[in-house]
């Protein structure tokens, strides 16, 4: 059901089962990809660095696993996408509502919105997947694209 | 015959999450048959607008001196805890 994620989804910015070890790690392994992929400018990454060490987006799930959802002014975005990463370990995020306190993340979508309030398909599909303590269990256990790319399109 | 009360809606860049939430608090009162009109802005810009509104749901600190009743949550979000969040909309709004 998580039909318009699976088509946003690059291939190649798409990293799973990663070891980066900070916040800026992630940020930067999924921005430089998008980056070359063509979707963001070049200020992107540095941006979404910033924004994340003032307003960050780590977001307790309830369950085992985390999340963050980095992202950024759009200015810094040349067409609407969607990056991912999944963690072998965990990474420090700073909790979105209460910004003194870590989150210990393992999956983490890098949104590139390209207007204000659009997208909003998108938005409400990753937040309906962060709601699945289910679905990001497996999200994360998961080794290639087209498992996950089956396992979205089936959740 | 009320006209629908007003909720501004923050997050950090009024881009993404606040968007979420917007339409969250939207759906679920409608489910309730109350009405409301969402306004999307950054933390930054609530103190300023903060005067046109009923209520503030934000998903990032705001100054809480603003004469506005002020709702942190994540839970438009998460799903955590967002039926008792809903009640509280609705609470605040009921002046």
């Amino acid at each position: 059901m998580s039909n318009v994620i699976a088509q946003l989804l690059q291939p190649s910015c798409v990293l799973l089962n990663c070891d980066f070890k900070t916040s800026q790690e992630v940020i930067q392994a999924i921005g430089g990809k998008l980056f070359e992929a063509g979707f963001v400018k070049e200020s992107f990454v540095q941006a979404a660095i910033d924004r994340e060490s003032t307003l960050p987006t780590g977001l307790p799930l309830g369950g085992k696993i985390n999340a963050a959802i980095p992202h950024t002014e759009i200015e810094h975005v040349l067409k609407p996408a969607l990056g991912m990463a999944t963690l072998r370990d965990v990474v420090d995020f700073r909790n979105m509502v209460s910004p003194t306190e870590s989150v210990p993340v393992r999956l983490v979508f890098l949104l590139a919105l390209e207007q204000p309030k659009a997208q909003i398909e998108m938005l409400q599909e990753v937040a309906g997947v962060l709601q699945n303590v289910d679905l990001v269990e497996r999200l994360v256990s998961l080794t290639n694209y087209s498992e996950l790319i089956k396992t979205l399109e089936g959740a | 015959m009320d006209t629908p009360k007003r909720i501004l809606v923050a997050c950090g860049t009024a881009i993404a999450t606040s968007t979420v939430v917007a339409k969250g608090i939207e759906e679920a009162l409608k489910e309730r048959g109350i009405s409301v009109t969402t306004r999307q802005c950054k933390a930054s810009e609530v103190r300023s607008l903060a005067g046109d509104a009923q209520l503030i749901v934000t998903t990032t600190p705001v100054p809480s001196d603003l004469g506005v009743p002020v709702i942190q949550t994540l839970a438009f979000l998460t799903g955590i805890g967002k039926e008792a969040v809903i009640e509280q909309i609705i609470e605040a709004l009921k002046d």
